[in-house]
């Protein structure tokens, strides 16, 4: 078989972005060769198949080019544009032999070589997704652990039909920045153990992240102290210690502290980079930032409002000035910080990087802020239009075509033929007779009526007894009758009636089975020898499904039987008639299969 | 969605809106005389008014070419207490409705009736619609609407579209639909408007005792209903299958196939009824079939274009909607 060989008019590309070179690809035994149409061109390639460790092509329907792309064991690629997607699929199918037949001893291939599936590749940002969805929607887990766990489906089969959910959740991820939290970090309380004076500050990256942000004087003090003047301990404790300073309101014991210590002046007097920046920023508020509600908003049902600070100490003395923070302050700086939102997409790991990304962040502003700095009132006009708030628009909804219908007699005429025609009257004999009666007639006929009720009035009495009791007794057994009947209630559902171990039971079975019905059939027509083995796994699946079926019929109390028959039985015949296609699908490739063998003895 | 239910109102006030239907071609075939079913239903209309003060009633003509309102009990200036031959509110009704059938006849411009004779059904139920929501938007004070529609006339497939679309617009304000039905097959529309909405369909097979039917089935408010066993349809003709899938949208499965077709199966829905489902193409009553992805018709096998709409169906296009809108008036054009 592999001793063929294939020879395909293809580009070369070295990557993806390369726009290629155009040649001949020619494959044959164990070596793949691509041959430039330009002898001078240095893109020759001549290698063996015992180097390529996979491949990987472009989908069919995709707006993408014909690619094939293959894996070399040093990491690299080849990736060949063909000229049609037949041409790429006959060396696809030749490549995906040869590395079955030569992988086999390396075992480097994936586990289940009949089961590679076209672009099996993921970015970690999907995984992450699909573990979201995983994690939030249980039915949507049950589902999967059965099918993919379970190996009747591969991962990528399994999220392949559910594209619209994952490009969902992924489109809501990205668009919007995280902003910071509303509640301020002066409101960090101490965790005090009760026995010693000692007071213990819990420190996550992401409110160091903040505090940097908010504090750019801690920020500088950070980046040039630690590691170098002391250690990240010492730095916070100095911080917290000067924090606790001005939550006293004792100006004059901070301005005391300060004078002996002048690491700790810096906490406590006024930021001035603060200062700096203030005017720059109150012209550039970013209109795109989610300021999204969290506890924080909540100050109305928090003691002084949620924030953590006593104004009633107050001292006024001048000399004091440099040590005294208001209440004000904090809560504007933490505004603009907010306002500002979170420039920063490090993974919050270590203090050290949160500190190096921040000043990175704002270092790109500086420059960003010098080049535009006049087209900013213009830009800030311009933004304001042109930024739509995702919270506050309408859901965006895919373009509309709008329904053209033709006549709208064909969703109706036809099918109403065709009932008549089975109730056993003539559709056309009753318009004839209709037609008989001319429309003046008619309408003469119908005046005439209602002038003699004009001129009689209302009959007296208006029903007859005898008639009215046997309207009674009709509707009466009616309703008697169809009192019990199953699932025709319309606002009832048969489900609700039944235990609930039975009714998730069902629901259970009748998702699986959906879920395989869907990838059965939509295997069909069988085009590849992967969608073969992709049907006899699914037929194999659904087969077992079919005596479970049975056992939940069989379980559940005699006064549910009748319904969980009739659901059962619906889900069976979804099931047979998958069973039906398959079969018949099964004959007809045997019979071909016969018809060729025939041919070549004759 | 809902009105805020009154207060000042209690929950047993009804505005009850009646599509009479008034075409002449049905009537002057029909085994009950009009002038008898007319005064059947003023009988019922005249208890009805009696079970409460505040009950209203607003009684809209189905004509074969036009439809208007004839009569609204709110408007209805009360005073004398009838001639003796019959309610003040009777006469009068009586008399705009001889009024609408003269304009209606006026109106009439084609030769004898061509093809099927079916009344303005679709424009009835728009009006009736149109007068709920005026009372919905006239503030938070309003009796609990509803809708009867007191039906002979034989379905006309071209308001297809049309009615479905009420149907489901009464079906989001919440607007039950009852409908009695008098001619001699059952209404598929009918049927269908009724179980959408939540409201009852009943053929009357004894049309004499017509008003027993009206006053037992259509009487009481929508509160008391909750507390009463009413006819239920035993078999809903969801022959009308554009319906049936928007309807029963969550029970079925529906794929989507990459050339763009939807195929369904329908199991577990509480109905096996709609297992009669027809394709568009031959009739066939089929299990599993093909829909087309733009209007919801259904095939019995893979067709390349919908004959309904016109979509152009294929390898190539793909599901999203903006290409096969392209395709779409590429094959207008």
């Amino acid at each position: 078989m592999a001793s063929g060989h294939v020879m395909k008019r293809v580009k070369y590309k070295t990557s993806v972005k390369d726009p290629g070179t155009p040649g001949v690809l020619k494959m044959s035994g164990d070596r793949i060769a691509f041959i430039p149409h330009n002898p001078n061109s240095a893109s020759k390639l001549d290698v063996n198949f015992r180097s390529v460790k996979g491949h990987k092509n472009t989908k069919e329907g995709s707006n993408k080019p014909p690619w094939l792309n293959l894996t070399n064991d040093q990491g690299g690629s080849y990736i060949f544009e063909f000229e049609s997607y037949p041409d790429m699929h006959i060396c696809r199918d030749y490549v995906g032999k040869i590395i079955a037949k030569s992988g086999e001893p390396a075992k480097t291939a994936p586990a289940k070589p009949d089961m590679i599936a076209p672009d099996e590749q993921i970015n970690t940002a999907e995984l992450e997704v699909r573990i979201k969805l995983l994690r939030e929607d249980s039915e949507l887990q049950k589902l999967h652990k059965q099918l993919v766990i379970g190996g009747i489906l591969t991962e990528a089969e399994f999220w392949a039909t559910r594209k619209r959910l994952l490009e969902r959740e992924y489109g809501n991820k990205r668009k919007q920045r995280v902003g910071f939290k509303s509640a301020m970090i002066s409101d960090i309380k101490p965790a005090t153990d009760g026995r010693t004076n000692r007071v213990t500050f819990s420190l996550t990256p992401e409110i160091i992240l903040q505090i940097f942000a908010e504090k750019p004087a801690v920020h500088q003090a950070f980046l040039s102290f630690v590691p170098n003047k002391m250690t990240e301990m010492d730095f916070w404790t100095k911080y917290f210690r000067a924090e606790y300073l001005h939550s006293t309101k004792n100006a004059i014991a901070a301005a005391a502290e300060a004078a002996e210590d002048e690491e700790l002046a810096i906490f406590l007097k006024h930021d001035d980079i603060l200062a700096e920046e203030a005017r720059r920023k109150i012209r550039r508020v970013d209109p795109t930032v989610n300021i999204e509600a969290d506890q924080g908003d909540d100050y109305t049902h928090l003691p002084d409002h949620g924030i953590f600070c006593d104004e009633a100490k107050e001292t006024s003395e001048p000399q004091y000035e440099l040590y005294k923070r208001t209440l004000a302050h904090d809560i504007n700086r933490h505004a603009a910080v907010v306002l500002e939102g979170r420039s920063v997409e490090v993974e919050l790991e270590g203090t050290k990087t949160v500190a190096e990304a921040l000043a990175r962040s704002k270092q790109a502003e500086a420059a960003n802020e010098d080049s535009a700095a006049n087209a900013d009132q213009e830009w800030l006009k311009r933004l304001s239009r042109l930024t739509e708030i995702e919270d506050l628009q309408a859901p965006h909804n895919h373009p509309v075509a709008p329904l053209c219908i033709k006549d709208p007699r064909d969703y109706f005429d036809s099918q109403q033929a065709n009932a008549v025609k089975i109730l056993g009257e003539d559709p056309l004999g009753t318009a004839k007779r209709k037609s008989a009666v001319n429309s003046n007639e008619a309408f003469g006929f119908l005046r005439e009526c209602i002038s003699q009720v004009k001129s009689v009035g209302l009959h007296d009495p208006i029903v007859k007894s005898k008639d009215a009791l046997q309207v009674f007794n009709a509707l009466a057994h009616d309703i008697s009758r169809t009192k019990y009947d199953v699932g025709k209630i319309s606002q009832e559902s048969a489900l609700d009636k039944l235990p609930s171990t039975t009714k998730e039971q069902i629901l259970h079975h009748w998702a699986s089975i959906q879920e395989l019905l869907k990838h059965f059939w939509s295997s069909y027509p069988i085009t590849t020898s992967y969608l073969y083995a992709k049907v006899d796994r699914l037929k194999e699946a659904m087969s077992q499904i079919y005596p479970q079926l049975e056992e939940i019929k069989k379980s559940v109390p005699a006064n549910h039987k009748q319904q969980v028959s009739v659901l059962v039985r619906q889900m069976h015949q979804a099931l047979d008639s998958a069973f039906q296609h398959y079969d018949a699908d099964q004959q007809k490739r045997s019979a071909k299969s016969d018809q060729r063998l025939n041919g070549m003895r004759e | 969605m809902a009105p805020a239910p009154s207060k000042l109102y209690a929950d047993d006030v009804s505005l009850l809106l009646v599509l009479l239907d008034t075409n002449p071609l049905f009537w002057s075939n029909c085994a009950l005389p009009f002038s008898k079913f007319i005064s059947h239903v003023l009988a019922f209309l005249n208890a009805f008014l009696r079970l409460h003060q505040l009950n209203q009633v607003v009684v809209i003509a189905t004509g074969y070419n036009s439809c208007d309102y004839i009569y609204d009990s709110s408007s209805a200036t009360s005073g004398s207490s009838g001639t003796g031959k019959m309610p003040v509110f009777c006469s009068k009704l009586l008399e705009n409705l001889e009024e609408f059938v003269i304009r209606d006849e006026q109106l009439e411009k084609g030769g004898p009736g061509g093809g099927i004779a079916s009344s303005l059904l679709s424009g009835a139920l728009s009006m009736a619609l149109c007068y709920i929501q005026r009372v919905f938007r006239s503030g938070p004070l309003h009796p609990h609407p509803r809708i009867l529609c007191l039906h002979g006339s034989q379905d006309g497939p071209e308001q297809y579209v049309a009615i479905m679309n009420s149907i489901f617009s009464a079906q989001h304000s919440m607007v039950p639909i009852d409908s009695c039905y008098v001619g001699a097959q059952n209404s598929a529309f009918l049927q269908q408007a009724s179980y959408i909405t939540g409201g009852v369909y009943l053929k009357p097979q004894l049309l004499d005792g017509l008003f027993q039917y009206l006053s037992t089935v259509y009487a009481t408010d929508l509160h008391s209903r909750g507390a009463l066993q009413l006819p239920k349809s035993v078999g809903v003709d969801f022959r009308a299958s554009y319906a049936t899938f928007l309807l029963l949208i969550a029970c079925l499965n529906f794929w989507s196939l990459p050339s763009g077709i939807i195929i369904i199966s329908y199991s577990l829905s509480p109905l096996s009824v709609i297992r009669m489902s027809r394709c568009f193409c031959h009739k066939r009553t089929i299990d599993m079939g093909y829909i087309c992805s733009v209007c919801l018709s259904i095939f019995c096998k893979h067709h390349k274009k919908c004959s309904t709409c016109g979509s152009v169906f294929g390898q190539q296009a793909q599901s999203d909607v903006a290409s096969s809108s392209n395709k779409r008036k590429m094959s207008d054009s």
